[in-house]
Formats: structure tokens, sequence, C-alpha cells
């Protein structure tokens, strides 16, 4: 049986090979293992290796991807590219907030007994 | 003598025993045929002790053990559908011995028959839709948003922004998966969902959206490729796949599976 260019794209160059079968040798591992591991005729053999072994099987090699890289991919990685993480300027900024925020809050804290003290204080002071 | 057994690769009829006498299975094994009337089962003998049950356990874990053994065995399958039409089984089925091989044929028999009619004459066609998240995101990447003054709510304006161009991308190119699928299936018989493929297994570039295997006539393996390579490129960052022809693995079930 022939497939004469199966795979030639209209404009004559060829976006896959044309190749009836006998791509045993070349086929991606990914498209192989799931056919031979997922599919096809499911018949008790007499050694039992328990279907359910390979389903884990299956699952496993898919685990691979519940991975940092898979989280990356999946854009999850802003710790990493965001600019505002990640460029000096906007990281003080940034922290600059923060350190305002947290002595206003120390103030708040202290209460009205040392307001007096806090009001009278350097804002950057050296205490 | 050592102990052996037999590995079974596929089910086939009417196939000549000589087109197989080159072709070698797991182990490097010859393959033979096991035949009950016009049936016959294309087999390899291996020895008991690498396939019995506690080896297949430890082994099936190794990766590198598990390719090898794929590949033998996709390899058989293959020739055999170059000759004829096999109906695969899965990896690793494994009798004591050709004469258990016979009965199992024997007992299949009009359930093997049924589905080689069925598939007589037709292909697997293997067919990917694949997203390239950064290039589907920079197409549709917001505008930078004036700075309130507060790096803390830009931040997160620029976060809602991104994660909201990134949905837009995944909606698109799932709805590429879905017109790619509509327009496949008025020329194949039948049609499989596969999960979407991991890319650290396939090593593919990019996140696989649309997964389907699709039984087409051997008659109309061109007008089929040709209409996947029509829609090839219509949304940018997106590309799509065909692998195949393959022996119809995919549709060598007993049971027509969800999706």
């Amino acid at each position: 049986m022939s497939e004469p260019n199966l795979w030639q794209s209209g404009g004559g160059t060829p976006a896959r090979t044309a190749r009836p079968y006998g791509q045993g040798s070349s086929a991606n591992l990914a498209d192989i293992l799931e056919r031979v591991l997922d599919k096809g005729i499911v018949i008790a053999g007499d050694i039992q290796i328990n279907l359910l072994d390979i389903e884990l099987l299956t699952i496993k090699l898919r685990l691979l991807v519940a991975s940092v890289d898979k989280a990356k991919e999946m854009g999850i990685d802003w710790w990493e590219h965001d600019p505002s993480l990640s460029s000096h300027a906007q990281r003080h900024g940034l922290a600059d907030e923060n350190r305002e925020l947290r002595e206003r809050i120390a103030r708040l804290e202290a209460g009205s007994g040392s307001e007096e003290a806090e009001e009278t204080a350097p804002r950057k002071g050296t205490r | 003598m050592s102990e052996s057994a037999t590995y079974v690769y596929a089910v086939t009829r009417g196939l000549d025993p000589a087109g197989l006498a080159a072709v070698r299975g797991v182990e490097g094994a010859a393959v033979h045929l096991v035949p009950d009337g016009d049936l016959a089962a294309v087999v390899s003998t291996v020895p008991l002790a690498e396939y019995d049950e506690e080896a297949l356990k430890a082994k099936l874990e190794r990766l590198d053990w598990l390719e090898e053994v794929a590949r033998a065995h996709h390899g058989v399958v293959d020739a055999v559908t170059a000759r004829g039409t096999a109906l695969p089984f899965r990896l690793a089925t494994v009798y004591r011995g050709d004469d258990r091989v016979a009965e199992v044929l024997r007992e299949g028999r009009a359930r093997f028959a049924e589905m080689l009619d069925l598939l007589t004459g037709r292909v697997e066609i293997g067919v990917k839709v694949y997203v390239d998240p950064a290039e589907v995101s920079a197409a549709s990447a917001p505008a930078a948003a004036e700075p309130s003054g507060s790096p803390g709510k830009d931040y997160l304006k620029r976060r809602k922004e991104q994660r909201r161009s990134r949905d837009d991308a995944w909606e698109r190119a799932a709805e590429l998966g879905r017109r790619v699928d509509a327009g496949l299936v008025p020329y194949a018989v039948d049609v499989r969902h596969h999960r979407p493929q991991n890319p650290q297994l396939s090593g593919a570039r990019g996140e696989n959206v649309l997964n389907a295997a699709y039984l087409v006539d051997a008659g109309d393996t061109q007008a089929f490729a040709a209409r996947a390579r029509k829609m090839d490129g219509a949304v940018p960052g997106t590309r799509i796949e065909l692998t195949g022809p393959w022996a119809p693995y995919s549709f060598a079930l007993t049971e027509k599976p969800d999706g």
C-alpha cells in the first residue's frame, strides 16, 4: 500500500516526509506510548501485568507535567519575569511603600501616648 | 533450556508469513504467525524470566526499557500494517506459549473478525493542534497602563491584564482546536479525542490543545491532509501537526471510550 506524498504541502515543500508506515524507528515516543500503552486490544495475558499498573505508569508519565517547568509554561512565572519585581527601581518603589505602611502601623500600634514623640521624630531618622 | 513465553503484537487476517521474515520484535527476536483459520496472531518468543509478572512490573517503570519495547512493539505493528490490517494489542500482552495464543484467537474470533472488517482499508491519522502561549500572548499584549503612583496597585493591574490576555489566547487556541476538529470530521469515518500531550514527554514546542485520531479511508488520506494543511496557520502562534498513517490503534478497542 502506498501513500504518495501524503504530507506534501500544496506548495511543493514537504511539510513532513511522505512515509507510508515504516515510521517505527522515528515516530515521536509520546505518540507511540500513547498508542501502545493506552490504545489497542486489551486482553488479559497469562502474565498478569496489572492493567492498573499500566494506567499508573501513564499517569506517572503525565505527572511529569506537575512540575515547576509546567508552571512556567502555563505562565505561572511572574516571580521571575515581572518587571515590577525584577527591576531595581520598581523593587525600591514597592519596598518604600511597604516601609511607609509598616511605619504607619507602628505609629498606630504605639497608641496616642507616644504620638507626640512619633511626630517630633525625624521621618527617616536613625532611631 | 529456560522457559519461554509468547509476546503478542497484533491480530491480522490473510497475511503472508514470508513478508515478516526480516521483521524483528522485542529483544530483537524474529516474528512468526500463530494461525487460526484465516486469522493469525503476530508473535515472537521471549524468555519467560524477562517477561514474567515480576520482571514486567519492575521494567515498566524504566523509561529506557519502556521506550525500547514500545518502539519494537510499534515496529512490528507497523510492518504488519504495511502488508495488511493489524489489530494492535496493548504493549506487553504475554502468554505461556503459542498454544495459548491460538486459544485466545479461537475464543475471540467473532470480535476480531468484526473489528478487522471495520478497519480494513482504513488508516489512523493523528492530528495535534499546538499553541505557543508566548507568541499568542505577545500578539495580544495589553498596552502599558498609566502608572497610578502606587507600585502595588500597578502591579496588580498589570497581572490582571496579563491574565486576561492569556485567557483570551487560550480561548482562541481552544476554539481553533474545535474548528480544526469540525473541519476534519467530514473526511473521516470516526474520531477519537485523546488527552493533550505532555510537552515534556513529546518534546514539542508549545501547548497541545487538540490531540485527536481520525480513522480515514485509505483513498481519502490525501484530501484529509490537504484539509488539515489549509487550516494550518489560520491563527498566529498556533500550528497543526499530522502524524501517521498509523495502524488503527485508537479504534481497535472493544468499547468506544468517552471523548
